[in-house]
């Protein structure tokens, strides 16, 4: 299996889906000549000309509105937010229309976009380019929020994000763009939207995570496993909405125990929707409150203060330990 | 019925005043005193110098990504036809303009190096603080001009933006409200021709961006925006307008993009050197500096001692930042900004960070202790 990091195995989700399907059409600002601010569309201009890889004039709202066109009329397309810090101007197309088109019309009328946006700290940037907003995507019925944590959870999704018969919002983890690699197979690939994945076994807590946290999150687990035989057991959602809840409320049953870890605002986050799950559910197992590791409730600092606001190792460690020492 | 041509207020011209070989129209010469031609030298230098440095800075890891100006320091004509009263509305390839009007570089150099206090406006001055959403600030000096009516100010809103913006809804919003409360705005298009790697043919299907402002009956202007006296003419027309009650106005300035669109761009993936080449003639500071010469304003000692002055001005701004930087910050700060005053959760959140802080400190310390 070839290796190949986050951004590779976008361009290549995309190529393999635009070569399987002349319905599927990629536009957004910079996407064609430039191969897209991050390279993530880059070769794919040369490879389906301009019809298919359409550079859009800089209209955010616009670019989500066309693609509601496009999707209504048959064509499947997966439009671009440069940075989702950008995605607001579209939020009222996504928001009016995309997400409520198929209850409006009784299932007459589907909208089968993707809207990929880059999302997340971590890469000492400008404002409005390291932030993380999933949830208002997430509280949209109607819509289905993606966010995979490595190359090939990516590239898994994004197919079946791009044959999903909804919209659905996919954030892609811009600090893990080129962090690593992994192996990908060259075959299809796919992954359910709406499902949850296990990224490490173990018996004594269960930490929750998803896009660019799952790493400093698995490495506090093993640092703990190392150096205090503390066995985290690591869910990662990749899904934010529909929520799969089975995986962990059925791991939290047998730990008694539970972290949440995401960058984005605690009040009302992600991570809010997996306590109250777990309330819900595996209430009477719980041997500990569940805390919730985040980034604080504020917009999150230019780049001298990020790593104070973003959840790294020790912020997790830390949390680990409390629970269980509980 | 027959069909007939419905007569416009407005047709769109083109305003130039001093070619690229710094020949200048001497029937449209603004004639301006020498003390503000050399002071418009001047800032556009500060422009270009600063602009240099930053790039450097940025290479060198000192500083994060910026958008670089070069080749539209031409701007600083159009604050320079503002009043101090007036409220300028930048978007983020201001930097010369926002210079001009009081901002300090090393809060230019605190912004783009990661520092929430580089947003910290300075006192007394009507500057808001870079927008990053492309165009979405127009509609606050739209909005800013309705205040300076209300309240029979008789100050104007003067907002920035790229040919990028006029492609997003939020600017044809801002241009219809101006028009329908004929507030004091003036809306001054920096068009670069390039939005990142979208060429403004690319952006918009019309001949010019300027005959936009036509749909809205306001006056839309052309102007050679390298022209540092059109720009000049063109905006003291604008804002005089605006000032005396007759409603907002449209610039397009005809500049480029001779640089980046950021730090974090190539743009050899998307243009030519060619085409970089045939604009670098007509650079805004080599014709004015022609143009100075020829009226004596300026000689070859001039020129070097406006630049030594601009040098040291820049290391003066240089060395006030890394004395704030070797200083340092506290990071419990960023818990005041959000709120007038701070929420409880806030506040339980601050004592968070602080426990985690000491906490990292003690273990960096006792590690220290281990190996000792």
């Amino acid at each position: 299996m070839p290796k190949m990091n986050m951004v590779q195995a976008i361009n290549m989700a995309l190529r393999q889906e635009m070569e399987k399907d002349d319905s599927v059409i990629l536009l957004g600002e910079d996407v064609g000549r430039d191969g897209g601010v991050f390279r993530v569309t880059d070769g794919l201009l040369d490879k389906f000309g301009p019809e298919r890889v359409v550079d859009t004039p800089l209209a955010e709202s616009a670019i989500a509105g066309f693609s509601i066109g496009m999707a209504i009329a048959g064509l499947r397309p997966v439009c671009e937010m440069q940075f989702s810090g950008f995605s607001y101007f579209a939020f009222h197309q996504m928001e009016s229309h995309a997400s409520r088109m198929r209850q409006r019309t009784l299932g007459r009328v589907g909208v089968p976009m993707v809207m990929r946006a880059p999302y997340g700290g971590g890469v000492r940037a400008l404002e409005h380019h390291s932030e993380s907003r999933e949830v208002y995507w997430a509280h949209t019925p109607g819509l289905k929020m993606v966010i995979p944590s490595t190359p090939r959870t990516a590239r898994a999704l994004l197919v079946s994000a791009i044959r999903d018969p909804d919209p659905v919002v996919f954030y892609e983890p811009k600090a893990v763009y080129r962090a690593f690699r992994e192996e990908v197979p060259e075959e299809e690939e796919t992954f359910p939207i709406g499902k949850s994945r296990l990224a490490l076994e173990g018996k004594d807590i269960t930490v929750i995570s998803y896009g660019a946290m799952l790493r400093p999150t698995l490495e506090a687990a093993s640092e703990l496993k190392d150096k205090e035989g503390i066995e985290c057991e690591v869910v990662d959602l990749l899904t934010i909405s529909p929520l799969d809840d089975k995986l962990f409320t059925e791991s939290v049953r047998k730990t008694g125990r539970a972290v949440v870890v995401h960058e984005a605002p605690r009040s009302f986050g992600a991570g809010a929707e997996v306590v109250a799950r777990l309330v819900d559910k595996s209430f009477l197992y719980l041997e500990a409150p569940v805390r919730r590791v985040t980034g604080f409730d504020l917009v999150i600092p230019y780049y001298q203060r990020e790593q104070d606001y973003l959840p790294g190792v020790f912020r997790i460690a830390t949390a680990i330990r409390e629970t269980l020492e509980f | 019925m027959p069909k007939t041509e419905i007569d416009l207020p407005y047709r769109v011209e083109y305003l130039s005043i001093l070619d690229p070989d710094g020949q200048v129209d001497a029937s449209l010469d603004p004639s301006l005193p020498d003390e503000l031609l050399l002071k418009l030298y001047r800032g556009m230098v500060l422009g270009r110098k600063f602009d240099e440095r930053m790039l450097i800075l940025q290479r060198q890891g000192k500083i994060g990504t910026f958008a670089p100006v070069k080749g539209q320091e031409a701007q600083v004509a159009v604050t320079a036809a503002m009043e101090e009263n007036d409220w300028l509305v930048p978007s983020f390839r201001e930097t010369p303009a926002e210079i001009w009007r009081g901002r300090p570089m090393e809060s230019v150099l605190l912004l783009y190096s990661g520092y929430n206090e580089g947003g910290r406006a300075p006192e007394g001055i009507r500057t808001l603080p870079v927008s990053v959403p492309v165009g979405s600030q127009t509609l606050h000096g739209a909005g800013i001009g309705y205040a300076m009516k209300y309240r029979g100010e008789k100050s104007v809103a003067v907002t920035f933006f790229g040919d990028g913006a006029t492609s997003e809804g939020d600017f044809h919003e801002a241009m219809n409200f101006a028009a329908v409360f004929q507030v004091p705005t003036v809306f001054v298009c920096q068009n670069n021709h390039w939005a990142i790697s979208i060429p403004r043919s690319r952006q918009t299907h019309s001949k010019t961006i300027a005959q936009k402002a036509l749909a809205y009956d306001m006056p839309g202007l052309q102007v050679d925006g390298n022209d540092v006296l059109a720009v000049y003419q063109a905006s003291r027309d604008a804002i005089s307008r605006a000032r005396s009650g007759g409603g907002p106005a449209f610039l397009e300035l005809i500049t480029y993009r001779m640089s980046l669109h950021t730090t974090a761009d190539d743009p050899k993936k998307y243009r030519s050197e060619e085409e970089v080449q045939e604009w670098i003639k007509r650079d805004p500071i080599t014709r004015f500096e022609k143009y100075l010469r020829d009226k004596d304003l300026l000689s070859d000692e001039k020129i070097q001692s406006i630049a030594a002055e601009v040098q040291a001005e820049i290391s003066a701004a240089e060395g006030r930042w890394s004395a704030f930087v070797e200083k340092g910050v506290d990071p419990l700060d960023m818990f005041e900004w959000p709120y007038a005053q701070m929420p409880p959760d806030l506040v339980e959140q601050r004592e968070e960070l602080r426990r985690e802080l000491e906490a990292k400190r003690g273990k960096v310390e006792k590690d220290t202790l281990v190996r000792d």
